[in-house]
């Protein structure tokens, strides 16, 4: 298996992928980096607001939206000049953000507020703010549009927000502070990250009962170092990548039986990441160490690190 | 040429017999760097598995760092082992016989030198395969590039033990060659920890490091493995591979006396 992987790999490596960009936010450095898909080098580097971290395409890629947390503003960028078009009315300290399917509302996370923000990205208002746990952090959008989810950082729980009436119809428990949510599986599971729980939990959505949990477990690395945090899925849904933040490495899990088939060592403090066009590399924005590992999906093997701004956070890909 | 020829062939035949006859030593030779690489390894793994040195493009686990190093660990403990032969076949006699040949004796110590490069060559590749079964893989192309930095290095090791035999009258000595050779090459180095690790802790050691020929070799390997030419090394290799063999063959000069020279 091994060596599959490794002549994948060296095949991989031969043959480009569909050229694209992965726009990655620089925390520190209040700038964004774009990363060519095909030269894996930094092409070009855009001033945003202070502390970056959420950010989003709209549906054609024609705006750019960029949690600039610490300016307390959704910004809107134009992709192709770097210039910022517009503030979006954000509430407080917005962290993450999930652009619903219409492509016309924006929902956000306030951090500091407990609230989750609803904005229409055309008349850029503010259409609903609803009440959440402490410290809103992780956000996800089911397919069909009708489900929002908001996982509270402090009191540990992901709150499922019905889009037609932007209420709570559920809260659920999860372990020690959530910080990223994801649906998968047509919508029918909702996979929730706990940093300090060390764990990802699984939810039917239609139940909000749990489906099961998974856990990490590195040779060599403290357990307490194993905090999952962003997470993708394989376009067909059968593997689940996930950053565990401090133990600088990547799982690759399977997305059927909730196990761990391999880790993949990448920079250190990995936050979250973003596949190419083609789903044939994944890029990982890890924080301390300032650059973007690259990995090749198919063979499981890091293949390069391309050093962006301080603390890259979150992950974007244009084609 | 065809008496050269077949001097060629008769020498490297009797390395190659001399190996194949013994598999212990086949097994000794590939269970030293993989002690290195399962057990060493595996405890350093997260102590130094953080930095991004060329050839590498990425993190890499301290399994991955040490490959290099472990292959050019083979060649050395293969070229002092050619060298502890010399010195065997020159206590039984068999060494008289082959310097008796009419022909040039420089052509028989290189005979005797690709006999032995060969056979470390072979326990190399071993290695690397075993290493690639336990999932410490490079490339696919960097294991046909790095044939012929393995090849240099070999010669230089080799040239190395060969210049040593011909100072070494007696099998006991040997042990003086491990302490005195092998272990200095093998720990200043860049087998074990990248030459900036080194340069943390001691100017004077990273110094040392950094002309050690073997440190050279290593770097060869090293980048070879992963399709690139790193030419300092290349440079470092190829001179001192020059070096080692002129000597070795002034060393066995018969006007010198050598080796019959009794000390």
């Amino acid at each position: 298996m091994k060596l599959c992987h490794m002549i994948l790999a060296s095949l991989s490596l031969a043959v480009p992928a569909h050229a694209g960009e992965i726009w990655v936010t620089n925390e520190k450095d209040d700038t964004l980096s774009v990363i060519d898909t095909d030269t894996l080098e930094v092409i070009q580097t855009y001033a945003t607001g202070e502390r970056p971290r959420g950010i989003t395409f709209s549906a054609d890629f024609s705006r750019v939206y960029i949690c600039a947390s610490d300016s307390d503003a959704v910004q809107v960028m134009d992709p192709e000049t770097g210039e910022i078009l517009h503030d979006l009315p954000s509430g407080e300290d917005p962290e993450q953000f999930v652009l619903h399917p219409d492509d016309k509302h924006l929902y956000i996370a306030n951090e500091d507020d407990a609230v989750t923000t609803v904005v229409d990205v055309d008349s850029r208002k503010v259409v609903a703010q609803i009440d959440v746990g402490v410290e809103p952090e992780g956000m996800a959008v089911s397919p069909d549009g009708k489900v929002v989810i908001t996982t509270s950082e402090t009191t540990n729980m992901a709150h499922w927000i019905d889009t037609g009436t932007h209420t709570l119809f559920a809260n659920t428990l999860v372990d020690s502070r959530p910080r990223h949510a994801e649906f998968t599986k047509g919508g029918a599971e909702l996979w929730v990250s706990s940093e300090i729980g060390g764990s990802i939990t699984v939810f039917d959505s239609a139940t909000q009962g749990e489906l099961g949990k998974m856990t990490f477990e590195i040779k060599g690395v403290h357990p307490d170092r194993v905090q999952p945090v962003g997470f993708e899925f394989t376009p067909d849904e059968k593997y689940a990548f996930v950053a565990l933040g401090p133990a600088n490495h990547v799982a690759v899990v399977n997305a059927q039986t909730y196990e761990v088939e391999e880790y993949i060592l990448v920079g250190r403090r990995v936050w979250h990441m973003a596949f190419d066009g083609d789903h044939a590399r994944l890029f990982t924005t890890n924080g301390v160490s300032g650059d973007v590992t690259v990995i090749d999906v198919a063979a499981r093997k890091a293949v390069k690190s391309i050093k962006v701004g301080r603390f890259p956070w979150g992950a974007a890909f244009r084609p | 040429m065809k008496p050269y020829l077949v001097s060629l062939y008769a020498i490297v035949l009797r390395e190659a017999l001399r190996f194949v006859h013994q598999r212990e030593r086949f097994i000794a030779a590939l269970v030293r760097p993989l002690v290195w690489l399962l057990v060493f390894a595996a405890g350093f793994r997260a102590a130094l598995g953080i930095s991004i040195i060329a050839p590498y493009e990425t993190y890499i686990t301290y399994e991955t760092y040490i490959v290099p190093g472990l292959c050019g660990m083979i060649l050395l403990f293969n070229g002092m082992q050619s060298s502890l032969s010399l010195v065997y076949d020159r206590e039984m006699g068999s060494m008289k016989l082959l310097l008796n040949s009419p022909l040039p004796r420089w052509w028989l110590l290189v005979c005797k030198l690709a006999g032995s490069t060969a056979i470390s060559i072979l326990q190399a590749y071993a290695f690397l395969a075993i290493a690639a079964g336990f999932g410490v893989t490079a490339p696919a192309v960097g294991y046909l590039t790095v044939l012929p930095a393995l090849l240099i290095a070999g010669l230089m090791l080799g040239a190395l033990g060969l210049l040593l035999s011909s100072f070494v009258k007696q099998l006991e000595n040997f042990a003086g060659v491990m302490n005195f050779v092998i272990f200095p090459m093998f720990f200043l180095s860049s087998a074990l920890y990248p030459l900036w690790k080194m340069a943390e802790s001691s100017e004077l050691l990273h110094a040392i490091c950094a002309l050690n020929p073997f440190t050279h070799a290593v770097e060869l390997i090293r980048f070879a493995l992963y399709g690139q030419v790193n030419l300092t090394a290349l440079a470092w290799t190829v001179l001192a591979a020059a070096v080692f063999i002129g000597c070795a063959v002034w060393g066995y000069d018969p006007a010198r006396g050598r080796p019959g020279r009794k000390g």
